[in-house]
């Protein structure tokens, strides 16, 4: 029976399933229904500094992108950090911790970007009880402007400096939060690193701008007429959050840094593959805000079934795992070869692959035969590229094949290579080695 | 003075072998087939994994399909057959019999805008399909050993249900089963197109492989055991007795050759392992409106009569089958008549030849006959009218009873304080097997409760988180 509880940061948890910072853990009242559900633990929802809060428009603040079938794929908001007085979420975090001792309460903050305010706030959060801090330096909107968010996030120094702060003036652990809005995620996550970092978690939310109302021809969503750019999440940002995770993942400097996987994590799957790629847990908004918090339930049981039926007693068991197959474009193997292959049996004749594959690549599926409607691969067109593959609605009917080595691929008439060589020895490379 | 010449002599036309080899393998397979992979996903993905579900209120055993449609969209097969399972054990019979139409998927929200809920039970086949193929690790394990022994008279799904929950619990549980099988019901009564492939045994072996539980066959309540004894020798009774008796009809001629009762009929057809050498009537009436009815008028035609009847006292609307059931019914070919009670039945040579019936029609609440008559030509009259629970055993007769049924409150205790039951046999309800697997289930926890007063309440399993 696969042991679901973790210790992250040293910050324990019965399960890898935390809340993310966000609305959904804006209050006593949202987070005591969400221990009550089973999640492992929360990062409370940003807190500032003491005097008057934010204020938040009196809405719309969401919006979501939908697939066909109205599933919410895609979600951007517009909230600010708690727009609760700092003393009323204090005391609410210190009764909820003490209520629920086995569950990880971790605080996000967000200050001025100078040693006094850090110095201010940190002992008063200390003080409730918590077992950590996570600093935000992601809000991509609101809170910028300010110089804060991600205005800092993007600014390794800033992130470096403050982080020390923090490292000094409390004995918490630190998380540091990244916000993708940036070029490479590298330099922010060695500049938390350095500033003594317990672990970093990632992604905060992408800039974006939702769509536009087409009968009024105004952003949508607006407030009154107008409106602003937000930060986009849900299930649309997943590839970006892991590319990011496992380009920190992957740098031998920080490859022990413990690292919180956030961006579109609805299934136990999502979980599993953010796991594969390096992370110790991970932090979930959208899923939780699209369906409500009994979606943990469904999260925990999978993957339980997934570790227990795959043999890995623990989370620690297969914590980046992937991580090694991941490495730079030009270290592919440029000798692998492989085909699509259409099941005709499978296939339900919607011809959709053959329009992409003329449309779009390279013409390698044909639509006819015998003077019938029928589609197959030709091989001696097929690239590869997977096309096929990603647009055929009926799963399994199309797969990839690899090419054994001395088999003759028909689009060259070369036989297949035996060795591994990628594009830095090969021959039109300009700056071949 | 002419004399009119003789009627042609009516012979009863009751054979076998109707229909080809082919023929048969095609009626009787399976009538629903399930879904494959890609209908499965795609029909999950329909569930809005509603707040406080109403398809859970719907359901009598809880069931938490929410949370196991949304495991299915996410290949949690396993975890999908857990939810199911542990709710309700035998939601693989469920899945194939449940009339879903009046329960779970009239509640879906689906239905509101779309007239088009989710296949739930089809969902529910393909969890229990797929976890069955291939079960793995137990999903359920024992409690500690209570040390109490538990008597269930009935090896149908309340008693079974019963006895697993029970086992579960750490009793140890010994079930009477008057038959050689166990099942009741699953096993005798529902149609072989509904659970094809010897499903119920194959779904009681997984049940009983928990462990604790011992059935002894050709065991009947007043005659091999008694309520008395069984209640002296065990800690507590449950009894899933169901209706082992069958209403008359009240005229003359109900004995002749070709009448017989529907539930005969069904458990011979269930039992057989050749279709072709069942006889059935050519032209065959059916006295009912309830599922047996139905039950018995579509396997008929199954077995290759040519016309089939079913004849029900009042409108269709009222039939206690419901009107998929009927439905289903017409697309086989079945006839319904309404509005008409069976008059008499003709015979000759001690064989029935036809049944002729009084129309009637509904005055302040009663039925009175309108004068007309018809008749039928008929083969074989199969006698669906209603079962009754037999009251063989002394004990057993002094329970209270309603309408000629065991009267039990929410928890199924009876007015004897050691005694529980559930399913057909009890007053109330709609005679379903998935009410019966409810009974059961709740009575173990409240037998537990009674024998080990620490025990805390069982709450029906649903989190509205």
């Amino acid at each position: 029976m696969a042991n679901l509880a973790t210790t992250f940061a040293g910050i324990k948890s019965p399960n890898p399933f935390w809340l993310a910072s966000a609305p959904p853990t804006d209050k006593e009242i949202n987070v005591v229904r969400a221990f009550e559900a089973g999640w492992g633990g929360v990062v409370w929802k940003t807190l500032g500094e003491a005097g008057p809060p934010v204020v938040n428009v009196n809405g719309p603040r969401y919006a979501a992108l939908y697939s066909q079938d109205r599933r919410l794929i895609g979600f951007n908001n517009i909230e600010l950090i708690t727009d609760r007085p700092l003393e009323v979420n204090l005391a609410e975090i210190t009764r909820v911790k003490r209520n629920w001792p086995d569950r990880a309460m971790i605080v996000s903050i967000m200050v001025p970007c100078d040693e006094q305010s850090w110095k201010a706030i940190l002992p008063r959060v200390e003080d409730t009880g918590c077992d950590g801090i996570e600093l935000n330096f992601g809000c991509p909107h609101g809170m910028s402007e300010r110089g804060m968010g991600s205005a800092v996030g993007q600014v390794p120094e800033y992130i470096e400096m403050v982080t020390r702060w923090c490292k000094q003036y409390s004995k918490l652990p630190v998380i540091v939060k990244l916000t993708p809005n940036i070029a490479d995620i590298k330099p922010p996550a060695l500049a938390a690193q350095r500033g003594g970092a317990d672990a970093v978690s990632l992604i905060n939310t992408i800039n974006s701008v939702m769509g536009v109302d087409l009968d009024s021809l105004l952003i949508y969503p607006n407030t009154g007429g107008t409106g602003s750019h937000g930060g986009y999440c849900g299930p649309a940002v997943k590839p970006i959050a892991q590319n990011m995770v496992a380009e920190i993942a992957r740098t031998p400097q920080m490859a022990t840094l413990p690292i919180s996987g956030i961006g579109g994590i609805t299934t136990w799957k999502d979980a599993a593959e953010f796991i594969a790629l390096g992370c110790g847990n991970v932090q979930v908004c959208t899923a939780a805000m699209t369906y409500g918090f009994k979606i943990v339930q469904e999260m925990c049981d999978g993957l339980s079934n997934y570790m227990d039926e795959k043999g890995f007693a623990d989370i620690e068991a297969f914590r980046g795992r992937a991580v090694p197959s991941i490495v730079n474009w030009n270290q592919l193997n440029l000798n692998h070869i492989e085909k699509a292959f259409i099941n005709q049996e499978a296939c339900i004749q919607c011809g959709r692959c053959h329009v992409v594959c003329e449309d779009t690549s390279h013409q390698a599926i044909m639509a006819t035969k015998d003077g019938k409607r029928h589609f197959e691969v030709m091989d001696d067109e097929c690239v590869g590229c997977n096309l096929c593959v990603s647009v055929c609605p009926v799963p399994e009917c199309i797969t990839m094949h690899a090419l054994q080595p001395g088999e003759i691929d028909a689009r060259t008439g070369q036989s297949v290579p035996a060795a591994y060589a990628n594009w830095t020895t090969h021959p039109n490379n300009p700056a071949r080695v | 003075m002419s004399k009119s010449p003789p009627l042609p002599e009516i012979q009863p036309d009751v054979r076998p072998g109707r229909l080809s080899a082919c023929q048969y393998a095609d009626n009787f397979s399976d009538a629903h087939p399930p879904l494959t992979a890609m209908q499965a996903a795609i029909e999950a993905e329909r569930c809005y994994y509603c707040f406080d579900a109403p398809c859970i209120t719907a359901c009598p055993t809880g069931i938490d399909i929410p949370s196991f449609i949304r495991r299915i969209g996410e290949d949690n097969l396993r975890g999908a057959a857990k939810a199911i399972l542990e709710a309700n054990v035998f939601g693989g019979m469920c899945a194939r019999v449940c009339p879903t139409e009046v329960l779970c998927e009239q509640a879906c929200v689906r239905n509101t805008s779309e007239d088009k809920p989710v296949e739930i039970g089809m969902l529910q086949r393909h969890a229990t399909d797929a976890y069955f193929a291939a079960p793995g690790a137990p999903l359920f394990t024992r409690a500690a050993a209570t040390g109490k022994r538990i008597a269930v008279v009935g090896a149908g799904p309340a008693g079974l249900s019963c006895a697993h929950r029970a086992a579960m619990l750490g009793h140890e549980v010994t079930v009477f089963e008057a038959r050689p099988k166990p099942g009741g019901l699953n096993e005798y009564g529902l149609a072989t197109y509904k659970t094809t492939d010897d499903f119920a045994q194959q779904e009681i072996a997984w049940l009983l492989s928990i462990g604790g539980i011992t059935i002894a066959y050709g065991q009947t309540l007043g005659e091999q055991i008694t309520l008395a004894d069984l209640s002296l020798k065990f800690d507590a009774v449950f009894l899933g007795l169901g209706l082992g008796g069958v209403n008359a009809l009240g005229i003359a001629g109900e004995s002749i050759g070709g009448v017989s009762n529907a539930v005969e009929f069904i458990a011979g057809l269930r039992q057989t392992t050749d279709y072709a050498a069942l006889p059935v009537g050519r032209r065959v009436v059916v006295l009912g409106g309830g599922m047996t009815a139905v039950d018995a008028a579509v396997q008929s035609r199954k077995l290759g009569a040519e016309e089939v009847t079913i004849v029900y006292r009042r409108d269709q609307q009222r039939m206690p089958a419901s009107t998929h059931e009927q439905e289903w019914a017409q697309l086989n070919g079945v006839t319904i008549r309404t509005w008409s009670v069976l008059a008499a039945l003709g015979a000759h040579a001690g064989a029935v030849t036809s049944a002729s019936f009084a129309s009637v029609r509904e005055v302040d609440g009663a039925l009175q006959e309108t004068g007309e008559r018809w008749s039928l030509e008929a083969d074989t009259v199969l006698k669906a009218i209603g079962q009754t629970l037999v009251l063989a055993d002394p004990t057993l007769a002094t329970l209270q009873l309603r309408g000629g049924r065991i009267v039990v409150d929410a928890d199924g205790r009876t007015s004897l304080p050691t005694v529980w039951a559930g399913g057909d046999c009890t007053f109330g309800g709609k005679d379903l097997t998935v009410e019966a697997v409810e009974h059961g289930k709740i009575a173990a926890h409240a037998i537990t409760r009674a024998l080990i007063p620490s025990t805390p309440a069982f709450k029906r399993a649903r989190r509205a988180a």
